[in-house]
């Protein structure tokens, strides 16, 4: 079944004129140079390139105010790009955005439903406007009854729906028509942990057992970090790295060092430079956050070259890289810092 | 020797049947959205019942306080079958699916509308569509009561069918104005304003009396508003049977009312959905 599926979607690729191909045959999503502004003073993205391999998860990891809303937004055909172009399930963002329509399915940051319908209502209207016959409608409800676990809810309106039944109806809502490519803007924002895990495996099914190409934005490092094939990170409008987790975290280093410290942290930076297996210092109020190779090595000349400067050293941690300290790497700033800022 | 043979299974093995997305015609698009606006008019009677009490309200104030006034200064006229329409205007006017339109622009339904393959032009054809089935319903009880109330419709059956047409049609063209700002503005206190329009139209012109009793600006006013001509034609159906020049007259009235009103809205859906 999982291979049959996804060869069925690589034949929809081949059959149809792909305009977004790479060596690696089609792409699901291409964007060249893709620039959104409004007005003179904001560029919300600024010159994103991104080539999405179909039947991946990729994540898109960035905090408020980074651009991935305005990018799944353009990507999905809800906001006209002001410059470079994308092609989305191998048709042009700009020039077939009817053809991108039918081959996506989309849940926004903000759940997108009407309070008035019913939850059964409001699916069977998503099957009617993809243009699936009522014997495929129905069939579609059955599906994803389980997904949405909503049980006898679905007969009710949606105005008294919880945030997180909301939430997955949502999801259920942009899969009606089985989408090629799957957009998620931060899905599991404001759900509690169950449901977020809930959504979590939801995701991880949809692309093991339909090949479904997921293009995720997360401000949450962890859920990129389980769900995401390959991850991008985003900074002010821009693509500043990208791989998967793990090709990310070893550009940190192999582990960390985590020193809380009393004093100097520019005296502490210095003192770091040139020991043993240190990397890379950033710091950020009265943390340093240091690469290190190898992580037991480094330790005991560590703590020995900020004693040696007269830092008074509180605690010292070693660590694993998270993708969190690789923002710190090419941003300067910290990924919470960041959010708090915008 | 002894032979083996092998047979193979040559059936074609196709994956289970995936519904997929397709296109699926303006007709059916604009009938998917009209079918999900008459769902909420019965969950949203708030939208419906006010006009129709104002309706039966005036009528029968009115009726109260011009009926002698009016008869016995026009010999056979008959005041009931005349203030019928302006019954029926004060009930439709207005009602129409346009403040739904702007909480699903707020509420981001309209978003998810414009994600799926629908054309944009349906999405305000199919509430149109429901305004008119609407404000047909609407009419009923109103006339209704004026033949509980005693006219005699001249025009006959066809006649009163006709009558609810052009209120309908009515109902529509003014509704444009409502959709025009919903969609410009995203804001449901705009939309409530858009109500302000109703005064001039049905107030500035022979709503309770005969044109020929109007005089100085009011008058000269009432000349040049749509609804007049309008109102002349529905009446013509009830106290004088089909009158071609009046329904030719309302008819153009419709129209001009109808190409300002739709070349609003749907400039409005344009610059929506370009701006995105």
């Amino acid at each position: 079944m999982q291979t049959t599926m996804r060869h069925r979607q690589e034949d929809l690729y081949q059959a149809r004129d792909v305009e977004g191909t790479t060596d690696t045959g089609p792409s699901a999503i291409v964007a060249e140079g893709l620039t959104r502004t409004f007005g003179d003073a904001v560029t919300a993205v600024d010159g994103l390139d991104l080539t999405i391999r179909r039947g991946e998860i990729y994540g898109l990891l960035g905090p408020n105010g980074a651009g991935k809303s305005t990018t799944v937004k353009m990507l999905c055909t809800l906001l006209a790009p002001t410059g470079g172009r994308a092609t989305v399930a191998g048709f042009d963002i700009a020039s077939r955005p009817q053809q991108v329509r039918l081959h996506i399915g989309v849940a926004l940051q903000d759940v997108a439903l009407d309070p008035k319908q019913t939850g059964l209502e409001l699916l069977r209207l998503q099957g009617q406007l993809y243009g699936l016959s009522r014997r495929e409608i129905e069939q579609r409800l059955v599906e994803l009854r389980a997904l949405v676990d909503l049980g006898d809810a679905l007969e009710r309106r949606i105005e008294t729906y919880s945030g997180g039944m909301r939430r997955r109806l949502d999801l259920a809502a942009a899969l009606v028509h089985n989408p090629e490519v799957l957009f998620l803007d931060e899905p599991t924002t404001g759900l509690d942990p169950i449901s977020r895990a809930s959504v979590w495996q939801e995701v991880q099914r949809l692309n093991d057992d339909l090949g479904m190409t997921i293009l995720l934005t997360t401000q949450y490092l962890e859920e990129a970090d389980e769900l995401a094939d390959r991850v991008g990170i985003v900074d002010n409008g821009r693509l500043v790295a990208q791989g998967t987790p793990n090709e990310l975290k070893r550009r940190v280093g192999t582990d960390v060092v985590v020193a809380r410290i009393e004093g100097d942290p520019d005296a502490a930076q210095r003192a770091l430079q040139g020991v043993y297996g240190v990397a890379a210092v950033e710091s950020r109020d009265h943390e340093l956050t240091i690469s290190v190779d190898e992580g037991s090595s480094a330790i005991g000349p560590v703590a020995i070259a900020l004693h040696d400067a007269s830092i008074q050293v509180r605690d010292l941690t070693l660590r694993t890289p998270t993708l969190d300290d690789v923002f710190l790497e090419l941003t300067g700033a910290h990924f919470d810092a960041e959010e708090d800022r915008s | 020797m002894s032979t083996a043979q092998v047979t193979f299974d040559i059936t074609p093995r196709t994956a289970p049947d995936v519904a997929r997305a397709r296109p699926a015609g303006v007709i059916h698009d604009v009938v998917a959205i009209a079918g999900r606006s008459l769902r909420a008019v019965p969950r949203d009677l708030e939208a419906i019942v006010p006009p129709v009490f104002i309706a039966f309200f005036f009528f029968i104030v009115n009726i109260g306080t011009l009926e002698n006034l009016t008869q016995n200064n026009i010999a056979g006229f008959d005041y009931t079958a005349f203030e019928m329409a302006t019954a029926v205007l004060l009930g439709v006017t207005g009602v129409s699916r346009a403040q739904a339109l702007v909480i699903d622009v707020q509420n981001g339904y309209f978003d998810r509308l414009l994600l799926t393959p629908v054309r944009r032009s349906a999405i305000l054809i199919g509430h149109m569509v429901a305004d008119v089935a609407v404000s047909a319903t609407l009419c009923v009880p109103i006339i209704g009561l004026a033949f509980a109330l005693g006219i005699d419709f001249h025009a006959g059956v066809l006649g009163v069918l006709m009558f609810i047409v052009i209120a309908a049609l009515w109902s529509l063209a003014f509704a444009g104005f409502g959709y025009a700002i919903a969609l410009k503005t995203g804001n449901p206190a705009a939309v409530n304003s858009s109500f302000l329009l109703f005064f001039p139209f049905l107030f500035l012109t022979s709503s309770y009396v005969p044109r020929g009793q109007l005089s100085g600006w009011l008058d000269t006013v009432a000349g040049w508003n749509p609804v007049t001509y309008l109102l002349e034609g529905m009446r013509s159906l009830a106290l004088t049977g089909w009158r071609w020049d009046d329904l030719g007259k309302a008819a153009l009235a419709l129209l001009v009312v109808f190409l300002v009103s739709f070349s609003l809205c749907f400039a409005a859906l344009r610059a929506r959905v370009n701006q995105r």
